[in-house]
């Protein structure tokens, strides 16, 4: 019998957990990195999520972001313009998880309607429609005035923090994980190898891959509405095409199918990514030159293509670390 | 509904389709050789573009007085840049990857779209803002009952007219339009039959992207503004064109472009936002009702 190693990946995770803490709290370790540590942790379940769908599932999409961007406003809406809390209202935590849950769900009846098209469509017509997907879903939000329009949700109160997050990551990772585990997981593997072979066999591949999108789809919301919590906002171009990309980069860095590596890449890039901010701007400072906030995407860019082109596989291929493999108990 | 569908509106239809079937054509061509959605195809719109007035304001001086010659050498030059380009992507970016699972292809094609648009909003003698795009030719606005027809209009038209006719001569009469049409038959056995399958494949690239190239002077001297970001729109729009047409089907891919064009036009008319989302509408009903397009043949999974 094959067990899932939970206790050790919750040592890790709590003495992981411990360390920022204590850092923090002794000021080694300022706001600024904790709050970059945050946003990796929700890049962690919006990459792991997205690994659902495209790495295990073996599906395309180009519009996980449209997902978080549904769970963001959703949750936003709810805590900010229906609720009105604030951190020190009574009862605000519970409503700010009903919150989180609530836009979670919304995504994924979002990914349900997506997924549906999905079974008459492969490949690069997947990735098209779930593009176009993402391009609706920022336009409907940029039309909507009730939730800011261009402007943006504004006003949103700050409930997301360290450890609501880490929990959260450590939720997702686990369920995403055991469910490739159980025999529904393996059903959606049989499909990204090979379809055909999977129907002939007796897996219903529509429903798996419905399935993917709409679990998929239901972390991506949870991801978007802990952001739009942290950063007190939800704006349109928080969740275009160049958004969704970035998790891509991820997924496509850490190893398509494995947790893990979608787990580290989400730490790694979203790192890199500020280092290079950092960067750029004392380049600029220094030399005076007229160097722009742009050159980021372009390192960005050719990362994805190198990738592509020299590691095909990602950092951590197909394999899983220790910590989330399945020990075999006697 | 006279102030809709009216002879104006069927002209800037007929000019936003010329635009789009030229783009179209690339991405079905090169969809029908190497099964890829060249997601960077936008760009090489928008690099022709940039090209058509680097050259432009490099050697106007040269041309005084002689704006019809000044005219065709900016179309060569964006031409020989889209298609250079094009030419330069496949050997770097996709000839490594062409026998490994198609979503790598297409991911690498994703950043190489990406690199192109940041790359050129990076470089400081370019930026990421808008520049207006100079007159080359004397703008005259022609009356035609109750519609206004620019020039730039016809010219788009009959340009683009003239480069279709040039194609279909080149894949019809000639060895390598032969050659074109039997490697996206069946690769293998045209490989069996000599053809050098990599030679086709760029040359491929190489039309398509200069098609893209032409398409993108006529846009900017058009509506005449250009900007790096300039390719995607117009480029997910004619890829939707192609694949209303039957994607990999050529003739299908100048259909589509035209019915967008048109559709677009119309819907923009009646009213700016069904403007907007008509062409993602009807993608979703091709796809949905008959995936493989107006003119696209069947097919069928092998086992």
């Amino acid at each position: 019998m094959k067990k899932f190693n939970l206790p050790k990946l919750l040592i890790f995770v709590i003495a992981f957990y411990a360390a920022i803490q204590i850092l923090y709290s002794t000021e080694i370790m300022n706001g600024y990195i904790l709050h970059i540590i945050n946003q990796s942790l929700i890049y962690v379940i919006l990459a792991v999520s997205l690994n659902l769908i495209n790495g295990i599932t073996g599906q395309f999409s180009l519009g996980h972001m449209g997902f978080a961007g549904v769970g963001a406003y959703v949750s936003g809406t709810i805590s900010t313009l229906v609720f009105k809390i604030n951190p020190s209202s009574p009862n605000g935590m519970l409503i700010f998880i009903l919150a989180i849950v609530a836009g979670g769900l919304a995504a994924a009846v979002v990914g349900f309607l997506i997924g549906f098209p999905s079974l008459r469509l492969k490949g690069d017509y997947l990735a098209i429609v779930t593009l176009g997907f993402g391009e609706i879903i920022r336009t409907v939000f940029n039309n909507i005035d009730y939730v800011g329009g261009p402007r943006g949700l504004l006003g949103i109160p700050k409930f997301s923090n360290f450890t609501t997050i880490t929990i959260a990551a450590l939720i997702t990772i686990v369920v995403i994980r055991n469910l490739v585990e159980s025999s529904h997981g393996r059903a959606m593997l049989a499909v990204r190898e090979n379809e055909l072979a999977a129907e002939l066999v007796g897996v219903n591949t529509t429903r798996y891959k419905v399935l993917a999108f709409v679990i998929g789809a239901f972390f991506a919301g949870i991801a978007g509405g802990l952001f739009a919590h942290l950063l007190q906002m939800a704006h349109p171009t928080q969740f275009g095409f160049i958004k969704s990309v970035e998790v891509l980069i991820m997924i496509y860095a850490g190893g398509v199918g494995s947790i893990t590596g979608s787990t580290i890449a989400a730490f790694a890039l979203t790192f890199l990514s500020e280092g290079l901010r950092i960067g750029i701007r004392a380049i600029a400072d220094a030399t005076g030159l007229p160097i722009g906030g742009e050159w980021r995407m372009v390192v960005y860019s050719l990362l994805l293509i190198f990738i592509m082109l020299f590691k095909t596989e990602g950092l951590m291929g197909t394999k899983e670390s220790k910590l989330i493999r399945l020990k075999e108990v006697e | 509904m006279g102030a809709i569908f009216n002879a104006q509106q069927i002209v800037n239809g007929l000019q936003v389709g010329s635009i789009y079937a030229l783009i179209a054509l690339g991405y079905t061509m090169v969809y029908g050789i190497v099964r890829l959605i060249n997601f960077a195809h936008g760009d090489f719109y928008m690099l022709g573009a940039y090209a058509a007035y680097g050259v432009f304001f490099a050697f106007n001086a040269l041309f005084v007085g002689k704006t019809g010659l000044m005219a065709f050498v900016v179309l060569i030059a964006s031409m020989a840049a889209g298609g250079l380009i094009a030419l330069l992507t496949n050997r770097l970016a996709y000839k490594p990857l062409r026998y490994k699972p198609k979503l790598s292809s297409l991911i690498t094609a994703i950043g190489v779209s990406m690199f192109l648009e940041y790359f050129l909003s990076a470089l400081p003698v370019v930026g990421p803002s808008y520049r207006s795009f100079p007159d080359i030719l004397p703008r005259v606005n022609i009356n035609l009952g109750n519609a206004v027809i620019s020039n730039y209009v016809i010219i788009d038209i009959v340009i683009a007219a003239v480069l279709m006719v040039g194609l279909t001569l080149l894949i019809k009469k000639t060895t390598l339009g032969m050659a074109m049409r039997a490697v996206s038959q069946d690769k293998d056995a045209a490989r069996l039959m000599g053809i050098d399958i990599e030679k086709v494949i760029a040359f491929t690239f190489l039309i398509g992207g200069s098609f893209a190239g032409a398409a993108g002077l006529l846009a900017g001297m058009t509506y005449p503004r250009i900007v790096p970001y300039m390719g995607i729109q117009p480029g997910l729009k004619a890829f939707i064109a192609a694949v209303l047409g039957g994607i990999g089907n050529i003739p299908g891919a100048v259909l589509g472009a035209y019915i967008m064009g048109l559709a677009e036009t119309f819907a923009s008319a009646y009213n700016s936002l069904i403007g907007e989302g008509i062409a993602f509408a009807i993608l979703i009903v091709v796809l949905l009702v008959r995936p493989r397009g107006l003119l696209g043949e069947k097919f069928a999974d092998k086992i």
